[in-house]
């Protein structure tokens, strides 16, 4: 029955002289997103609201579904529109409304008019109560309610005639691309994806970075991330994913280090690589799904220890998360089962039985300096040989 | 160099076995059950796969029964036997080192109130008929042994097996999994006591999606899948008229030179085993020699985890199996290895080679160049 949607947001209306750039990017990821629909739509912009309205047949629940992925998205009101054909005509279209959208009457409802169209013959007080006693005649079981409606009858004359009474819930958030642009450590794991999407939903673009270590990690445990990035790009649009190949300098640190602070000297490396990538694709700060001291790696001292080596500011979307809380939002954007799945990462390859908990700085960087004579030429080489892969839905 | 050496989990497909197919889909694409001409040419050709197998087998060819492959054969065989002969009994018998087709069907089957006894095998993966004499009861309806063990190729005593079976209870169905075997070794079900074989297509460069058990036609077994009753109401279902036609003629190109190509891959096998032992810490899983597979090598490579070593070989172009490759998605231990007594150490650091009637000389003098550059390198770098 409907055949457009009407997009609320909530967010972005506030947002005074810059308003036009968030809406932009709004319809910008609307069209994005309805363009992985069967069906031709066209999305409009006018007087403060956005109309994505379809041109043929679609599947309703798989436009609501995209549209739920679309970040600065409050509310989808799925809408009926009536050509004005005169007031009788709009008392019909109404009724015939209620009948489809609210089978079963016995409800409380509300009308609410809005006239954009300054020249309709009745105003908004007046539309509200003609439309209000048409209703009742029509389903003598419901009943007027102005405070506390069940259904909120909403009429909007424009050119046409809009009508619509749900409002499902969108992501919130502000639209992809507003925010600048950073660089997710991405590792398979649970929680990455997640700050990920964390981030992308303040209107953060996201690139991402991952460290393979063949032959130690697997093709698929690298086709893992891909899959990965591509569920996140649902929400964030295109991802460009930098696979940078780590297993000569993981080797070189295990060589040259103290088996208990790999994995914290190891971090250190992946920071600089990641920020040195960041730098030159003009992204604006690093994100990983850290929280503090689910692992060794990320007690306050090792966070310590691994930000020491970055001056991009570093965002940890999941830093006062529980696993469960991290799980929930997973298996909500849909990355959880693809996390699980059973292939190793770098970092666990060589993890030592006790890794330090309590990295003492010092200590590390005079470790690190037992990597000074080829460290600089392997950072240089696994940048050099950054396999760039553009992910998108 | 591509080295392909991981043949019990799939092979390539011989080229004249593709030919056929593609020109059976393109031109020959009738239903079997159809009544015209298109039909008919279709039924022909699973007439000809039958015969062509029964022949091989040395049995009619009414006890074939065509399947999708090694799995559905071992489900049909189990189930439809428990189902068909519940009232006789409800004892049944396997070995530990079964593959994942049998173990779980005998699971479930556990599931429906069904005993059943695993034999132990000794420390070369082989049964001890002492215990299977041991096992077999007044109530036991089925034996279920498989010919070639995929993981280790060991070889179980089939035949004194079946003798063994049919002097304890005539009545007990004998099963035989010959997924790993057929294509390998002649296997006469009649004179082997077997009345119920598992074969699969691709094991023996034929196509995936096809294979085909036989039915001892004194045996009842009921079926699992029920349709428009084809194949005698035993397997409803359109016949894969590609899949069966390309089955049959992997199997006939398979058995063409038999003992010539057999004996070839034996001394592959045996070259490479005298090779990658001269490495520290290697062993072989199993027999070797003709007391095994020919085509299998299960190797155990201290200090060196199975699925880096792998990918240390792929970096090669050497492509090899950690475990089987069925289980190879799950981190768990393979079950034949804790079997065999392997210790816990080497559990995960066991990779497995086969070959193929497509494996020459070169590629093994390859690989074993590969083992020895790669090895030592690798455990410079062990997990402590």
């Amino acid at each position: 029955m409907f055949t457009a949607f009407l997009i609320k947001y909530a967010e972005i209306g506030v947002k005074g002289k810059n308003r036009y750039l968030f809406e932009d990017a709004l319809v910008q990821q609307i069209k994005y997103a309805v363009r992985r629909c069967d069906g031709e739509f066209k999305v409009t912009r006018t007087q403060g609201r956005i109309y994505v309205e379809a041109l043929t047949d679609f599947d309703f629940e798989e436009v609501v579904d995209n549209l739920k992925t679309v970040f600065g998205i409050s509310g989808i009101c799925p809408v009926v529109y009536v050509e004005d054909e005169g007031f009788e005509k709009l008392g019909q279209a109404v009724v015939k409304y209620i009948g489809e959208a609210h089978p079963g009457g016995n409800m409380a409802f509300k009308v609410n008019a809005r006239r954009a169209r300054k020249n309709y013959p009745l105003n908004s007080m007046e539309i509200n109560s003609e439309i209000g006693s048409i209703v009742l005649d029509a389903y003598p079981e419901m009943k007027v309610d102005v405070h506390t409606p069940d259904i909120m009858l909403n009429i909007e004359i424009r050119e046409k005639i809009y009508i619509y009474s749900q409002v499902i819930p969108g992501p919130g958030g502000m639209p992809a691309g507003t925010g600048g642009k950073a660089m997710l450590l991405l590792s398979g794991g649970i929680d990455s994806p997640v700050a990920g999407y964390m981030i992308a939903k303040r209107g953060v673009k996201i690139d991402a970075v991952y460290f393979h270590a063949p032959p130690y990690t697997s093709e698929r445990a690298k086709q893992k991330v891909v899959d990965l990035a591509r569920l996140v790009s649902r929400y964030t649009g295109p991802i460009y994913l930098h696979v940078i190949n780590f297993t000569d300098i993981q080797l070189y640190i295990y060589e040259k280090c103290p088996h208990d602070e790999l994995t914290i000297i190891m971090r250190r490396y992946m920071m600089r690589i990641a920020e040195h990538i960041a730098r030159e694709t003009e992204c604006l700060g690093l994100i990983t799904g850290e929280s503090i001291g689910q692992v060794a790696s990320q007690t306050m001292h090792s966070l310590a220890a691994t930000n020491e080596v970055c001056t991009l500011p570093v965002y940890r979307p999941l830093i006062g998360f529980d696993k469960m809380e991290i799980v929930d939002i997973a298996e909500k954007i849909d990355t959880y089962e693809t996390s699980i799945l059973p292939f190793e990462d770098c970092c666990t390859i060589f993890v030592a039985k006790h890794p330090v908990t309590k990295p003492n700085l010092d200590i590390i960087r005079r470790h690190e300096k037992n990597l000074e004579e080829k460290i600089d030429g392997l950072m240089e080489t696994a940048l050099k040989n950054d396999e760039l892969i553009i992910v998108h839905q | 160099m591509e080295v392909y050496l991981d043949n019990s989990a799939t092979t390539k497909c011989f080229e004249d076995v593709a030919a056929l197919m593609t020109h059976i889909m393109c031109n020959d694409y009738g239903n079997p059950s159809s009544l015209h001409l298109k039909g008919i040419q279709a039924e022909n050709y699973t007439r000809y796969a039958k015969e062509t197998i029964a022949k091989l087998l040395k049995v009619s060819e009414k006890e074939i029964l065509f399947t999708s492959g090694g799995t559905e054969s071992d489900n049909i065989a189990l189930i439809g036997c428990a189902l068909a002969n519940h009232r006789a009994g409800r004892h049944l018998i396997t070995t530990m080192i079964e593959h994942p087709a049998v173990m779980q069907t005998m699971k479930y089957l556990e599931e429906q109130g069904f005993r059943v006894t695993y034999l132990p095998v000794d420390s070369k993966g082989c049964i001890q008929l002492e215990d299977l004499q041991r096992a077999m009861g007044k109530d036991t309806i089925l034996v279920s042994i498989m010919h070639t063990n995929n993981e280790i190729g060991s070889l179980q005593p089939v035949a004194e097996a079946g003798a063994l079976i049919k002097k304890i209870n005539p009545r007990t169905i004998f099963h035989v999994d010959a997924v790993q075997g057929f294509g390998k070794f002649r296997i006469y079900p009649k004179k082997m006591n077997i009345d119920l074989l598992s074969v699969s297509g691709h094991k023996i460069h034929g196509p995936k999606g096809a294979g085909f058990l036989y039915v001892n036609g004194k045996v009842k077994i009921k079926p699992i899948i029920y349709g428009g009753g084809q194949q005698n109401n035993l397997r409803s279902g359109t016949e894969n008229v590609p899949g069966i036609a390309g089955l049959a003629k992997a199997a006939e190109m398979m058995y063409a030179d038999l003992d010539m190509d057999i004996d070839r891959i034996y001394a592959l096998k045996q070259k490479f085993i005298d090779g990658v032992t001269k490495i520290e810490h290697v062993k072989i899983n199993g027999y070797t020699g003709r007391e095994s597979a020919p085509h299998i090598i299960s190797v155990s490579v201290r200090g060196v985890r199975s699925e880096v070593l792998l990918h240390a070989l792929e970096d090669r172009g050497i492509y090899v199996s950690a475990g089987s490759a069925c289980s190879a998605r799950k981190p768990q231990p393979s079950a034949t290895l804790k079997a065999i007594g392997v210790e816990k150490d080497l559990l995960e650091s066991t990779i497995r080679f086969s070959l193929s009637v497509f494996t020459v000389e070169e590629e093994i003098d390859y690989t074993l160049q590969a083992m020895y550059d790669i090895i030592p390198m690798l455990r410079k770098y062990a997990r402590h």
